[in-house]
C-alpha cells in the first residue's frame, strides 16, 4: 500500500454488498466510521472498539473480520459485506434471519448484525457444521441478552435449512 | 361486554420488531442524524482516584483546528446543580468536576469538536494539574476514623446510618437454641449492555428550553432530578429516547448525569452537542452495582426454623450519592425475610461513599446483595445442624395458604405456593439423579458438590420506598411518597387503525409485540393491524415518574395499563356501534375485524368504521359516550402503600417465586469451575409471552453467570480502575454456557390486570449464591465470597485438600489479591566501561535523555533530580509522560536508589529501584538492578495485564542503552546489541 499521509483525507473506493462505492476519509478511519457516518450504512454496530465484542463484525473478502480494527483505508479494493446484505429484497429475509426470528434469538439486536456477519460467512465455508462449532463461532462474539441458547439453535436450524433447500450452497445466495 | 376474543396467553408469535433489527434498519441512537452544525464531544477524565483540581489548561486543544471549545466544571458551574439523591446531605454529586476528583473516569472537561476524531486529538491535548490525595477503597475502610473523607461538608464518609426492628428481635435472640452469622462481601459489577450511552443535546436560550436525546431507560423520576440540575422547570427539559436501544439491565438509567453534562455543554457553546460513550469510558465511567459488606445472623431451633435474623448492611455507593441511590439499599426492605416466614427481624443499614464509581441500577438491584448472605445462611444453618438444606429450605418456606402474606419488614406478598413450586423442581429438575452424580463423582475423588437457592423476585417497585431511608419524622414532614403510575395511550386514527403509546422504554424485550397482541385480542383484530411504538417524548407523551424499564414493570403494570386503555376505548366504541345498528353494547362483541351482535352475526359493522366515526361523524356518537379516538390510561396500584411510621415497606407489588439447583464441579488443576446441571424453577404468574419470559431467564442467567464468575469492576487499593476493557472485565461468551433446564409454575397476581409478575431479574438474585452454595458444598466451607474465578478456587482447593496435586501439575499458589499490581523485577546487565565511567554516565542528563525509552528532553534541576518529557507505549495504548526522577542513597561508583513518577492524560505511575556496579573482573562493570513500581489511570485500567512485560521493556531498554552508551557490552557488540532490540521489542528482558 502507499504511503498515505495522516493530514489529508483520502478516496478509498470498495463493494459493499455488491455495489461500488466511494467514501472519503483520513487514513486513521475506521471501517466501522466508514460505513456507519461515512456512507449511513448503520447496521455495523460498534459495542467496543476494541476487537473484543464482535458487533461490528463484516466479511471482508470473504473472510469474517472485525471492522473496529480495520482501517477504511485499508479496505481498498475489498469486496466487504454487511449486515443490510443479508436479506433476499426489501422486507424478505434471508434463511439465517429467518431463523434468528423463530428462534427469538434476539432481544435488542445490537450484538445481532455481527453474529450474523460471522454465521453467514462460516456456513458459506462449513454448511455442515456441528453444535460445537457453531457455539465456537457465536462464542467469538458477546451478547449481553439472550444468554445465547437460542443463538445456537437458530445457527444449527438455519445451517439445516440451507442445506436441504440448496444443492449447490456455494452458488446459491446465501443467508 | 364482548369480552370473547381475549387470548393473551398466546403461543410465542414471532417479535414484530425483529426483522427491521434483522436487517440492520435498526435506529438507536448512534443511527440517527444530527442537526447540521452539530459537535462532536470528547470527555478528558480523571486518572486519579482522589486529587485536588488545580488547574486545566486548554490552550493547546483549542489551537487544533476543528477544536470548538473544551468546558470544564468550572465553566457550568452557574448553569448547573448538582444531581439530587434520595437523601439530604451534603455531597455536591455534578455530572462533572470541579475542584476535586473523587474517582477514576470522574469527567474533569469536555471537548467540542467538529468530529469526533478531532475532539478526542484535543482531549489529548488538555493538561491537567492534579495534587493527590490519599484514596479509600474499601467500605469498612472508610468508615475508620481517619480515613480520607470524600466530601468535606460532610465531615465523613458514612451518609446514613438507619435501625429497624420488626416484631421482637431480642427476645428471639436470646430464646433460640442456636444463632450463627455469615459475613459477605459483595463484590462490584455491572450490566455492560453492548450499545454503550449516547446523548443528543440543544439549547434555546429565547425559551430558556433543553431538548435531550439519550438512551435513557428511566426511571422517569430522574427526568425531575436532571431538570432541577439544570435549573429549569419540568417543561423546559423535553427528554426523548431513540426507538431502539442497545440493552440497558438498569445500567442506562446511568446515563442522566452526561444528559445533564451535555446540555450544559450545549448551552455554552450555543449549538447542538453530540456524545456517544466508547466502551473504556463505559467500564470506567458509567454505573456499577453496589458492593455491600453484609452480617447476617439467624436464630433458629434444632430443626432450623429461623425465628429471626438480624442484618447489618454497609453500602458502597462509590464516590458520590446520585439519584435514585440509595436505592439499592431499599429495594428489597420488603423482601428481607425472602421465601421464609421470618416474624422477627433487625435491620442495621448504613451507607458509605468511597473512591470508586458511583452506582446505580443495574439487573437484580438489590436483589443479589441480600440473596447472597440469606441462602449463604440457610446452607450454613443446615451444615451446623447436620441436616439437609432442602429440608432447611422447605421447612421456612411461607405456607401456601398465608397468601397474600405481609412480610415482617411490609411487603405484601400477592400469591404462590413455594412448597408445590419446590417440589415439582425436585421432581421434574432430577434431582435425586443428581446427587447420585455427586456421589459418583465423590467416589473418584472429584470435586462435586450442590446448591440450592430459594427466592422472592419483587416487581413493579413502589416509587415511595426509597424514602425508607428517611426517619418517619423527616417522611412526614415531606409527605408521603408511594404508587407507580404506569400508563399508556391507544389512538384511533381516521381510517380506524390503532397505534399504541407506552412509556414503558424497552431495550430489547419486545414490548410492541406484547402489546400489539393484547390491544389486538381487545379490538378483535389481527395484531398486524396494532402498530405500537415505544419511543418516549416527555414532551408530548403521557409518562409519569414510574415511566421507564426497571423494577421488572412491565408485564405486571405496563401490559395490564394497556390493557385497560384499549377496554374503556372498546367499550365507547361498543356504544357507538350499538347506536347505529339499534343494539344494546352489552349485545355486542368485537372479533374477526368487526362488532357484531352476538346473536345475530349478520348485524355488524366493520370495525374501522367504527373507529373512525368520531373523526368523520362525531354526530353519530351518542352524547354521553364523549369521543373516542384517543384514550389514555394510568394505573397504580393500590397496595403500594407509602412507609408507615413503624418503617413497614411495601417496596414492590409483585412477587414471583424462584427455586434453583445446580451441581458443580470444580477441577483440581485449574480451578476452574464446571456447571454440570442447573435447573430454575419460577412462578411469575400469567405468562404473556412464553419466548421472552425464556428469554429473560436465560439472558438474566447468564448474566448471573457472569457476576458469580468471571465479572468484577477491580480497584487497586489507592482506587486505580483495573478492568477497563472487556478482555479484562470479562462477559461470558456462548462456549461458558451451561445447559438451562428451566421450569415454571403458574400463581396468577391478584394484584395486576393481567396476573402477570415481573420476570426479568430473578436469576440476577438466585443464581450467583446458587452456584456459590454448590462450591461451598464441593469444597466444604463456611466462607465463599465472590467471584468463584478459578485463580480463587484453585486456592482453595489447595487448603482445603490434603491429596497432593496429580503429577505435572504445578502446585495451586494463592491466588493474588485484587488490586495489587505492583510491578517488581530484578536484572543485571554488563558494560566494557569502569564502574567510575558507569557512574558519571548515569548522573548526566545528556546521556540520560539519549538512553531513557521515548525521552524527549531531561532537565536536570539538581545533581540528583532530573525531569523528562516521554513518550511510552503499553500494549496499544501510547501517550506522553512527564517524569520526574530523583537518586538518593548516593554510594559513588557502587550505588544508588532512583525513584520516580510518570505523569500523563493516559495515567501514571511512580516507583523506586536500586541500581548497583560491581567491576566485572575483566574491566568493566556488572550493573545490577531491582524495581517496584505501580501505574495509575488508563493505562493500569486499560493494559494491566501487559505492564509487567512493558515495564520490563523501558527498564531492560534503559541498560541496554546505557551499557551501548558505555561503550558496548562486554560480550561481542553488534548481535548482542541487536538481541536486545528484538528482545526489548518482544517485551522480553535483554
Ligand atoms: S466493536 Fe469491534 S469488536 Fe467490539
Ligand atoms: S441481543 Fe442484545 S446484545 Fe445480543
Amino acid at each position: 500500500m502507499p504511503k498515505l499521509s495522516a493530514a489529508s483525507r483520502h478516496s478509498v473506493s470498495f463493494t459493499v454488498n455488491g455495489v461500488a462505492r466511494s467514501v472519503e476519509v483520513e487514513s486513521r478511519t475506521l471501517l466501522t466510521d466508514a460505513l456507519r457516518h461515512g456512507l449511513g450504512m448503520t447496521g455495523t454496530h460498534v459495542g467496543c472498539e476494541h476487537g473484543v465484542c464482535g458487533s461490528c463484525t463484516v466479511a471482508i473478502d470473504g473472510t469474517m473480520a472485525r471492522a473496529c480494527l480495520t482501517l477504511a483505508v485499508a479496505a481498498e479494493g475489498c469486496d466487504i459485506r454487511t449486515v443490510e446484505g443479508l436479506g433476499l429484497g426489501p422486507g424478505r429475509l434471508g434463511v439465517l434471519q429467518a431463523a434468528f426470528k423463530r428462534h427469538h434469538a434476539l432481544q435488542c439486536g445490537f450484538c445481532t448484525a455481527g453474529i450474523l456477519m460471522s454465521l453467514d460467512t462460516y456456513l458459506r465455508r462449513h454448511p455442515d457444521p456441528s453444535r460445537e462449532e457453531l457455539t465456537l463461532v457465536i462464542g467469538g462474539h458477546l451478547c449481553r441478552c439472550t444468554g445465547y441458547a437460542p443463538i445456537v439453535a437458530a445457527a444449527l436450524d438455519a445451517a439445516a435449512e440451507l442445506r436441504g433447500a440448496q444443492k449447490h450452497p456455494e452458488e446459491t445466495a446465501h443467508a | 361486554m364482548g369480552i370473547q376474543g381475549e387470548q393473551f396467553i398466546r403461543p410465542s408469535v414471532e417479535r414484530v420488531e425483529d426483522a427491521t433489527l434483522l436487517s440492520g434498519g435498526g435506529r438507536y441512537i448512534d443511527d440517527l442524524g444530527t442537526r447540521p452544525g452539530t459537535l462532536h464531544a470528547a470527555i478528558v477524565r480523571s486518572p486519579h482516584a482522589h486529587a485536588d483540581l488545580l488547574a486545566i489548561d486548554k490552550a493547546a486543544a483549542l489551537t487544533l483546528p476543528g477544536v470548538v471549545a473544551v468546558i470544564t466544571g468550572s465553566d457550568l458551574l452557574d448553569i448547573t446543580t448538582g444531581l439530587v439523591p434520595a437523601l439530604r446531605v451534603s455531597v455536591d454529586a455534578r455530572a462533572i468536576a470541579v475542584d476535586r476528583v473523587r474517582y477514576v473516569g470522574e469527567p474533569v472537561a469536555i471537548v467540542l469538536a467538529a468530529d469526533r476524531y478531532r475532539a478526542e486529538d484535543g482531549a489529548d491535548l488538555v493538561t491537567v494539574r492534579y495534587r493527590g490525595r490519599p484514596a479509600v477503597v474499601d467500605p469498612e475502610a472508610a468508615l475508620i476514623p481517619d480515613a480520607p473523607v470524600l466530601h468535606g461538608d460532610v465531615g465523613s464518609n458514612l451518609m446514613s446510618d438507619r435501625s429497624f426492628a420488626y416484631g421482637d428481635p431480642d427476645g428471639a435472640f436470646s430464646t433460640a437454641l442456636h444463632s450463627l452469622a455469615v459475613t459477605v462481601r459483595y463484590p462490584r459489577n455491572t450490566g455492560s449492555p453492548m450499545e454503550c450511552y449516547g446523548v443528543v443535546a440543544e439549547y434555546d436560550p429565547h425559551e430558556d428550553a433543553y431538548d435531550v436525546l439519550a438512551n435513557f431507560q428511566g426511571p422517569f423520576s430522574i427526568h425531575a432530578v436532571i431538570a432541577r440540575a439544570l435549573k429549569v422547570p419540568g417543561n423546559r427539559l423535553r427528554l426523548r429516547t431513540p426507538p431502539d436501544s442497545g440493552g440497558s439491565f438498569g445500567v442506562k438509567q446511568g446515563v442522566a448525569p452526561y444528559a445533564v453534562l451535555m446540555a450544559a455543554a450545549a448551552r455554552v457553546v450555543g449549538r447542538p452537542v453530540k456524545w456517544v460513550e466508547d466502551r473504556l469510558e463505559h467500564l470506567a465511567g458509567s454505573v456499577s452495582a453496589t458492593n455491600r459488606v453484609t452480617i447476617l445472623t439467624a436464630a433458629f431451633d434444632a430443626e432450623g426454623r429461623v425465628a429471626a435474623l438480624d442484618w447489618d448492611q454497609l453500602e458502597d455507593c462509590g464516590a458520590y450519592l446520585r439519584a435514585p441511590e440509595p436505592a439499592t439499599l431499599y429495594r428489597m426492605h420488603g423482601n428481607m425475610t425472602g421465601a421464609y416466614a421470618i416474624s422477627h427481624v433487625r435491620i442495621r443499614n448504613r451507607v458509605v461513599l468511597t473512591n470508586k464509581l458511583p452506582t446505580g441500577l443495574v439487573r437484580g438491584f438489590g436483589g443479589p446483595q441480600v440473596y447472597y448472605p440469606l441462602e449463604r445462611l440457610m446452607q450454613r444453618i443446615a451444615r451446623h445442624l447436620g441436616l439437609d438444606p432442602l429440608d432447611v429450605i422447605r421447612r421456612n418456606l411461607i405456607p401456601a395458604d398465608a397468601f397474600p402474606y405481609r412480610t415482617a419488614t411490609g411487603a405484601l406478598y400477592d400469591s404462590g405456593d413455594y412448597r408445590q413450586a419446590l417440589d415439582i423442581a425436585v421432581g421434574d429438575g432430577g434431582l435425586s439423579a443428581l446427587l447420585g452424580r455427586r456421589d459418583a463423582a465423590r467416589a473418584e475423588g472429584r470435586i462435586y458438590g450442590i446448591g440450592f437457592t430459594a427466592a422472592v423476585e419483587p416487581s413493579v417497585s413502589n416509587m415511595g420506598y426509597i424514602t425508607a431511608v428517611l426517619t418517619p419524622a423527616e417522611r412526614a414532614k415531606a409527605g408521603p411518597k408511594n404508587g407507580a403510575q404506569s400508563t399508556a395511550t391507544i389512538t384511533l386514527d381516521p381510517v380506524g387503525t390503532v397505534t399504541v403509546q407506552v412509556a414503558s422504554v424497552p431495550q430489547g424485550q419486545g414490548h410492541r409485540t406484547v402489546l400489539a397482541g393484547i390491544v389486538a385480542d381487545i379490538f378483535g383484530i389481527p395484531p398486524a393491524q396494532v402498530r405500537v411504538t415505544t419511543d418516549l417524548d416527555t414532551a408530548k407523551d403521557a409518562w409519569s415518574i414510574a415511566s421507564g424499564n426497571y423494577s421488572s414493570r412491565f408485564a405486571a403494570a405496563v401490559a395490564g395499563v394497556a390493557h385497560l386503555a384499549a377496554t374503556r376505548l372498546r367499550d365507547k366504541l361498543a356504544r357507538i356501534a350499538a347506536a347505529q345498528l339499534n343494539l344494546k353494547a352489552e349485545d355486542l362483541v368485537f372479533a374477526g375485524g368487526r362488532v357484531s351482535s352476538r346473536t345475530n352475526p349478520d348485524a355488524f359493522l366493520p370495525f374501522a368504521r367504527v373507529a373512525a366515526t368520531s373523526h368523520w361523524s362525531p354526530g353519530l356518537v351518542p352524547d354521553d359516550v364523549g369521543s373516542a379516538i384517543r384514550e389514555t390510561a394510568f394505573w397504580t396500584p393500590p397496595e403500594l402503600t407509602a412507609p408507615d411510621a413503624e418503617d413497614h415497606v411495601a417496596s414492590s407489588l409483585c412477587h414471583g417465586f424462584i427455586f434453583d439447583f445446580c451441581g458443580v464441579e470444580v477441577d483440581r488443576a485449574t480451578g476452574k469451575l464446571r456447571i454440570d446441571r442447573y435447573v430454575t424453577m419460577h412462578d411469575c404468574g400469567v405468562i404473556l409471552h412464553p419466548g421472552m419470559v425464556e428469554g429473560q431467564v436465560r439472558g438474566g442467567f447468564v448474566q448471573a453467570l457472569g457476576a458469580a464468575v468471571y465479572e468484577e469492576l477491580v480497584y487497586g487499593e489507592d482506587g486505580a480502575f483495573l478492568s477497563g476493557t472487556l478482555a479484562d472485565y470479562l462477559l461470558p461468551t456462548a462456549t461458558e454456557v451451561p445447559d438451562l433446564r428451566i421450569l415454571h409454575f403458574t400463581s396468577p397476581s391478584p394484584f395486576t390486570p393481567l396476573g402477570a409478575k415481573g420476570v426479568g431479574e430473578g436469576n440476577c438474585m438466585s443464581t450467583p449464591v446458587c452456584l456459590a452454595n454448590a462450591v461451598a458444598d464441593a469444597l466444604d466451607l463456611d466462607t465463599l465470597d465472590l467471584p468463584l474465578t478459578p485463580a480463587k478456587l484453585r486456592a482453595l482447593v489447595a487448603e482445603a485438600d490434603e491429596v497432593p496435586p496429580p503429577a505435572g501439575h504445578r502446585p495451586a499458589t494463592p491466588a493474588a489479591k485484587p488490586g495489587d499490581r505492583t510491578l517488581r523485577g530484578a536484572g543485571a546487565t554488563v558494560v566494557a566501561a569502569a564502574p567510575e565511567a558507569v557512574w558519571a554516565l548515569l548522573l548526566d542528563p545528556d546521556v540520560l535523555a539519549s538512553v531513557i525509552p521515548g525521552a524527549h528532553g531531561v532537565k536536570k534541576l539538581s545533581d540528583t533530580h532530573f525531569t523528562a518529557d516521554v513518550t511510552l507505549g503499553v500494549g496499544p495504548v501510547k501517550g506522553r509522560y512527564a517524569a520526574d526522577i530523583t537518586l538518593s542513597d548516593l554510594d559513588p561508583p557502587r550505588g544508588a536508589t532512583l525513584t520516580g513518577t510518570v505523569s500523563g492524560g493516559l495515567g501514571d505511575g511512580g516507583g523506586t529501584g536500586r541500581v548497583t556496579l560491581e567491576p566485572d573482573g575483566s574491566g568493566g562493570t556488572r550493573i545490577g538492578y531491582t524495581y517496584e513500581a505501580a501505574v495509575g489511570g488508563k493505562v493500569a485500567a486499560v493494559g494491566g495485564r501487559l505492564l509487567d512485560g512493558a515495564a520490563r521493556v523501558v527498564i531492560g531498554g534503559f541498560f541496554a542503552a546505557l551499557a551501548r552508551r558505555a561503550g558496548g557490552t562486554g560480550q561481542p557488540g553488534l548481535m548482542r546489541r541487536l538481541l536486545a532490540r528484538v528482545l526489548a521489542s518482544t517485551g522480553v528482558r535483554p
